[in-house]
């Protein structure tokens, strides 16, 4: 949903980031602001991920210069944790499995953490279980998977959920969600795609990082970019990951090129 | 390297129904001397911490008795015994129906069998035991009894030797748990044997824990008949310095081991577990997982042998090391050593040494948690696996669940 007036809620200027020290952003700009839906499509290499890594604060991703400012501060100069509890969530590609720590108590102390930055009180046990137990509606998730350990033995669509389900409880501002439809079937990705809906807002805003035209079907986005070599290439509306799907990414090439970038 | 001089001449006259073992023993001990780090199981053992145990004197009847008022509750139903080396732990004690005391030619003609079995008797710290203990627990269990607690204590700088015979007979089923404290730079000689019958069940549980300053030396030999269930959950922590040998022999295969183990590291302490499996009949199985975290400049040595010889056909044994180091400074030796002669087996073995994964810490920050709480949250993770095993709701009721490690409450 675009509307002038909504606030600015992500400002990335001139963004250049590297990892061991290779250069992988080139100069991001980007604005996002509330009630929007934004689409980061690219191939392969181009950037995506490293963005979502980079806005989320992994210590691998060194920043060389650029700025990225939420909510009118400064995103780059906070730690990963105050990042997540200030509104900032990254869904990731790979969810990482953490053998030995209970899915549901993770789910509580992270929620936890955010709710104290909300000014909300902290959950005791019993309300949290409910509180979870609504929320797992969002993406039609067996209670089960509390029960077990952080996304082990998960298949990829149950880590998918656990990570929507995770954005559910979280109330991020900023939704940033990384390759999400990779390894979804059609109906885990309708049940996905949907909670995505379910849970964008006036208040808040979506980047979704994806290769695919068919999650944009599921979920209409307000803008879509495209990113080759570490920056956005070009920027349109929803139409434009529709022709990306009929004329593929030859013309990225072609425009670095001309560029003489690549 | 000789014991040190005039040690073994100081120690009390051989007594008591331990008296041929006594004399075995020391003689065993004036013949092997002091280990020394050419031989293989000694090559990365702190041998200056051994001899430190020989400053302190041996507790007997005549020692202060430790402290066990402080002990947490036992379960109810369940029957706890407490050793100290001094008084006898079954002194005013009434048992259970289904477990009694061996005593007598049955006791002389049981003690020493399952060393022998698993090809342990003579090995140094045995034999120190055997030179240095004054009494025995020995029991024969019969049919389904209550879980049994045994708690040894340590304190005041005194080497305390304690030494326990279990005959599960069978198709009887026991849980036990082993709670060795020690405190006050103390140490701990301890020897264990355990003989499973046909069909018979044991889930044991050994809880370590020293303060930092201490020592254990504990040996435990084990011995199963076939249809035979073994299970062993061993977690240690605290100790200067350490050493844990479980011995496990399947006779006649056919039998189903399992070992899990967790232990500790810090400050510049040194542990070392040393485990053999040794399957002299078809169809055993073994499942074993071996957990370190080692912090600061502490040393974690682990040594799995596995022994499958040409009667063992059909044998299924899984290993699994997993180290995870806290420091740059810790150091962790692990070995896996396999001899397989027969040729219709499955082994499997593998080890790992990491650090804290860096992935898995940057998805619980992405989540709001600090990094500290992060850490302590993947190590407590690491460890729930094998503390939750413990019988007897020991990791609840001795640990609250969790272990401090390297400053965060894992």
């Amino acid at each position: 949903m675009i509307r002038p007036d909504a606030e600015l809620l992500l400002e990335i200027n001139d963004l250049h980031a590297s990892v061991e020290d290779k250069p992988i952003l080139n100069g991001v700009n980007l604005q996002v602001k509330a009630g929007e839906i934004h689409a980061v499509m690219g191939r392969n290499g181009s950037g995506k991920s490293t963005l979502s890594k980079v806005l989320a604060g992994h210590p691998a991703y060194r920043v060389t210069s650029g700025s990225v400012r939420y909510l009118g501060r400064d995103l780059l100069e906070l730690e990963p944790e105050e990042r997540s509890r200030l509104g900032v969530f990254l869904g990731f590609q790979y969810p990482i499995e953490i053998p030995g720590v209970s899915n549901l108590e993770f789910l509580r102390v992270s929620t936890d953490a955010r709710r104290e930055k909300q000014g909300k009180e902290e959950f005791d046990t019993f309300d949290f279980d409910d509180h979870v137990r609504n929320r797992l509606q969002v993406v039609q998730m067996d209670p089960a998977f509390l029960e077990r350990s952080v996304n082990e033995g998960f298949s990829g669509g149950e880590k998918k959920r656990n990570e929507i389900l995770q954005m559910a409880l979280l109330d991020p501002v900023v939704a940033i969600l990384d390759e999400t439809d990779s390894g979804l079937d059609i109906d885990a990705l309708r049940i996905v795609a949907g909670g995505v809906n379910e849970l964008a807002s006036p208040d808040n805003c979506t980047l979704l990082i994806t290769h695919y035209q068919r999650l944009l079907d599921e979920i209409t986005p307000d803008y879509v970019h495209v990113m080759g070599a570490g920056r956005i290439l070009r920027t349109g509306g929803s139409e434009l990951a529709l022709e990306l799907e009929k004329i593929g990414y030859d013309w990225v090439d072609q425009q670095l090129a001309a560029e003489g970038v690549a | 390297m000789a014991m040190p001089e005039g040690w073994l001449t100081q120690l009390p006259a051989p007594a008591g129904t331990l008296e041929p073992v006594q004399r075995r023993g020391r003689l065993a001990l004036s013949e092997q001397g002091f280990p020394s780090r050419k031989q293989e199981s000694w090559r990365l053992t702190d041998l200056t911490r051994l001899e430190a145990l020989f400053q302190l004197s041996i507790a007997d009847q005549k020692s202060d008795r430790s402290s066990a008022d402080s002990l947490p509750s036992v379960p109810e139903q369940a029957l706890r015994l407490v050793i100290d080396g001094s008084l006898d732990p079954l002194q005013g004690v009434t048992l259970p129906a289904g477990i009694s005391q061996l005593e007598g030619a049955e006791l002389q003609q049981a003690l020493g069998h399952t060393l022998s079995r698993c090809r342990c008797a003579s090995d140094w710290p045995v034999e120190l035991n055997h030179g240095v203990s004054q009494q025995i627990l020995a029991l024969r269990i019969r049919g389904n009894v209550p879980p049994l607690e045994l708690v040894m204590l340590a304190a005041n700088a005194m080497l305390v030797p304690t030494r326990v015979l279990l005959l599960v007979e069978e198709k009887a089923e026991l849980e036990l748990l082993q709670v060795v404290s020690a405190q006050g730079q103390a140490a701990h000689s301890h020897l264990l044997e355990i003989h499973l019958g046909q069909e018979s069940k044991v889930n044991h549980g050994l809880l370590a824990l020293g303060e930092g300053q201490e020592s254990l030396l504990a040996n435990l030999a084990v011995e199963q008949e076939s249809r035979s269930h073994y299970s062993l959950v061993s977690v240690s922590q605290g100790w200067s310095f350490g050493r844990l040998e479980p011995r496990v022999v399947q006779v006649d295969g056919q039998a189903s081991t399992s070992i899990h183990g967790l232990s500790v590291t810090a400050a510049d302490e040194q542990f070392a577990v040393h485990t053999s499996m040794r399957f002299e009949g078809p169809e055993g199985t073994l499942d074993q997982v071996q957990k370190t975290i080692a912090a600061d400049r502490s040393h974690s040595i682990f040594n799995g042998a596995i022994q499958v010889p040409r009667p063992a056909q059909r044998t299924n044994a899984s290993q699994l090391s997993r180290n995870l180091l806290l420091s740059g400074r810790a150091r962790v030796d692990a070995k896996p050593e396999l001899e397989i002669v027969a040729d219709d087996v499955r082994c499997t073995h593998g080890a790992t040494v990491s650090q804290l994964q860096e992935d898995q810490l940057f998805y619980l920050r992405s989540r709001g948690i600090t990094q500290s709480s992060a850490a302590a949250l993947l190590l407590r993770g690491y460890c729930k696996e094998v503390l939750d095993r413990l019988p007897l709701d020991g990791s609840q009721r001795w640990l609250g669940g969790s272990l401090q490690v390297g400053g965060m409450t894992s």
